[in-house]
């Protein structure tokens, strides 16, 4: 077992173990605190795959803005400051069987496929996977065009969440 | 490698082969060493915070002509740990209906958050945690940990006005990290790199120079971040007892306090690797650890500017803050990120670079302040205007806000 | 040496815990964390197949980088609308909107 197997398993048993607590839990504010450990772990699991970048931007957008935008949502819509109420719907036991299933089958079409136990290619020395990122984005052979649509998305997204949240002063 | 001109990475390398020689495979032991390195920073970081405590109020005491403490050994030195016994002896109060781990895990998270910051901190050229080569991304993302401590600690106490001041200053700090994303990019677009240790290797002339808007961009919303004053609405005594620690006592609010008073220190930091050269200074070739001594003066330089600004002062409103943020700063931040790249870009191969660069500043900035002052103008004529008709035409008071 | 198989079965199985978490919980806004769960396993799909294809194309890289830009957008969007809806109908569980069902 090398460093980076142990690391991996230690990240992913925690990873597992709080998104089962992520959709368990019946305080919500629990469950984004959970969500925050599952992002996090994700962060590690880039860094362990040589993408950097991917990793910080990770903590950046989910943890730094993501995760709090929903602990705000969970505090603005509860009643009173601990009601938590029922946790899951009557029919749980069937969206837990689709899923055991769903997660079953994945693994079974997947070991068929003779690419599931490769090792990692050696990347290349000195390669610089930022600035090779950075090319990608903005270079107009490569994927410039779908970044500015990203971007006219976010702007949409902004423009429409204030507008759905907005409410004028007086109003109720 | 030589002992003199490497020591920290001369005493690891050691370290690993005693491990080594003790049996462990080479992965173990070089894991070890990197905890035991990480081990005596994080110890040396927290002897400083407690260094910092003195520090603070004797700057404040000299800012309101008075001594400050002078009385538990000589200069008052031994007054924080006088201050740590108290906080320790002091009964730990849980509030009823308090969440009792979320509770305990906030101080933690703060703490926490402020000394990863030291990770990518070139204290020297030869002494850092990691040369990680996106540093500067690595920085805001670990200051959104800290923002995430301030909602936990302000929800978990079951108190309003916790929750209150903490969206308060959640809302600043979300707010103002846009502007000083912008105002780091400028060092980033400046230098054509994004690791911290290499930004401090491509100051041949400090950035302070090249770019003193950014300096004050960054200091403006740096400001903002540490919830230091003028934006500290959240701490303020008579409007909001104390933000998101009112209900902590003894070493957990120690913590919240050591743990600001650390950030505005990592933030001085900061301010002297991206504009005043990090570790530059004379000799630093020679005998590379001194630069250690030169970022210390530096960051405390920084440290003291913050504490310049926050003993002088008085507080903004919290309405107006985030105004000047959205209002002025961000587009502001957007323009001059733009203006400081063409002008790079237009004199960098000249021979008046950074006489160049410092004069399109400071046109930069007057043009700035020309906008501001019509602007300014035209409100206060509108104003004014309004007033004299009211007084003419009736005499009753009208409010115009 | 981490075979690329453990990468995609921790995140078949963390698609799985958030499809469980959509499909089974009341509370709208924890819905739209099993759908932050989903979209987290699919960028370490994406990234890890980056990885181990060929690290010298960026393709992986700037899907995730794209699938980042939609789940903050998603987000910030669904919670308004929750925000919304709660406002007028004081609540927020799943079953208890239902005002357009026949």
């Amino acid at each position: 077992m090398t460093a980076m197997q142990i690391i991996f398993l230690i990240t992913a048993a925690v990873m597992l173990g709080s998104a089962f607590m992520v959709v368990t839990t019946k305080n919500l504010v629990h469950a984004a605190l959970w969500l925050i450990v599952t992002l996090f772990g994700a962060a590690v699991l880039f860094a362990t795959l040589n993408a950097g970048f991917i990793a910080v931007i990770q903590v950046v957008v989910y943890i730094g803005a993501i995760a709090i935008l929903f602990i705000f949502a969970v505090m603005l819509t509860r009643r009173t400051m601990s009601e938590t109420g029922a946790g899951l719907n009557p029919n749980w036991w069937l969206s837990a069987a689709i899923a055991v299933i769903l997660f079953g089958g994945l693994a079974w079409l997947l070991r068929g496929w003779d690419g599931f136990s490769k090792a990692a290619p050696a990347l290349p020395s000195g390669f610089d996977s930022v600035g090779a990122l950075a090319q990608a984005l903005v270079s107009p052979e490569a994927y410039v065009l779908p970044f500015e649509v990203a971007s006219v998305l976010l702007l949409a997204a902004l423009v429409g969440a204030v507008y759905i949240a907005f409410q004028k002063k007086g109003e109720e | 490698m030589d002992f003199w001109s490497n020591p920290v990475q001369a005493a690891g390398v050691w370290l690993t082969g005693v491990f080594a020689g003790w049996g462990m495979n080479a992965d173990a032991a070089g894991i070890l060493t990197a905890f035991i390195g990480i081990l005596a920073l994080i110890s040396v970081v927290m002897v400083l915070d407690i260094f910092l405590v003195w520090t603070e109020r004797k700057i404040v005491a000299r800012f309101q002509d008075r001594l400050g403490p002078n009385r538990v050994g000589p200069f008052g030195l031994i007054q924080p740990f006088a201050d740590i016994i108290k906080l320790i002896i002091k009964e730990n109060i849980y509030p009823i209906g308090v969440d009792k781990v979320v509770f305990n895990l906030a101080p933690v998270l703060m703490m926490m958050s402020v000394l990863l910051l030291w990770a990518v901190l070139p204290l020297a050229p030869v002494l850092f945690g990691v040369d990680l080569n996106v540093g500067v991304l690595y920085l805001i993302g670990v200051g959104s940990l800290g923002t995430l401590s301030i909602i936990m600690a302000g929800w978990s106490s079951n108190n309003k006005f916790a929750l209150l001041g903490s969206f308060r200053q959640v809302a600043v700090m979300i707010s103002y990290e846009i502007p000083m994303v912008v105002a780091l990019l400028i060092p980033t677009v400046l230098s054509g790199k994004m690791g911290v240790n290499e930004i401090v290797q491509a100051q041949e002339v400090w950035y302070i120079v090249l770019a003193p808007l950014a300096f004050l961009l960054f200091l403006i919303s740096a400001t903002a971040e540490l919830g230091r004053a003028p934006f500290d609405l959240t701490e303020a005594e008579s409007e909001l007892i104390a933000g998101h620690h009112i209900e902590y006592s003894g070493m957990k609010f120690g913590l919240f306090y050591a743990a600001e008073l650390l950030h505005t220190f990592t933030f001085g930091g900061l301010i002297a690797a991206f504009f005043f050269g990090g570790w530059r200074g004379p000799w630093v070739e020679q005998v590379p650890m001194l630069g250690l001594l030169w970022f210390f003066i530096k960051a405390t330089i920084g440290y003291w500017i913050f504490g310049w600004i926050k003993y002088t002062m008085p507080r903004i409103r919290i309405d107006k803050m985030l105004d000047l943020n959205w209002k002025f700063l961000v587009p502001f931040s957007f323009v001059l990120l733009m203006f400081i790249a063409l002008m790079n870009e237009l004199l960098r191969d000249t021979s008046f670079y950074a006489i160049g660069m410092f004069l399109s500043n400071i046109l930069f900035g007057w043009v700035t302040l020309e906008i501001l002052r019509r602007r300014a103008r035209g409100e206060r004529e509108k104003l004014e205007g309004a007033k004299h008709n009211d007084h003419v035409v009736t005499t009753s008071v009208v409010h115009s806000d | 040496m981490i075979p690329l198989s453990w990468y995609l079965v921790l995140s078949a199985a963390l698609f799985s815990i958030g499809l469980f978490g959509v499909l089974a919980r009341r509370n709208a806004v924890a819905i739209l964390l099993g759908i932050e769960l989903m979209l987290n396993a699919v960028n370490i799909n994406l990234v890890s197949f980056w990885r181990y294809n060929d690290p010298t194309r960026m393709d992986g890289q700037v899907f995730a980088v794209i699938v980042f830009a939609v789940a903050a957008a998603e987000v910030a969007v669904g919670l308004a609308l929750i925000i919304s809806v709660y406002r007028r109908r004081n609540t927020v569980a799943a079953d208890e909107i239902d005002l357009m069902k026949w």
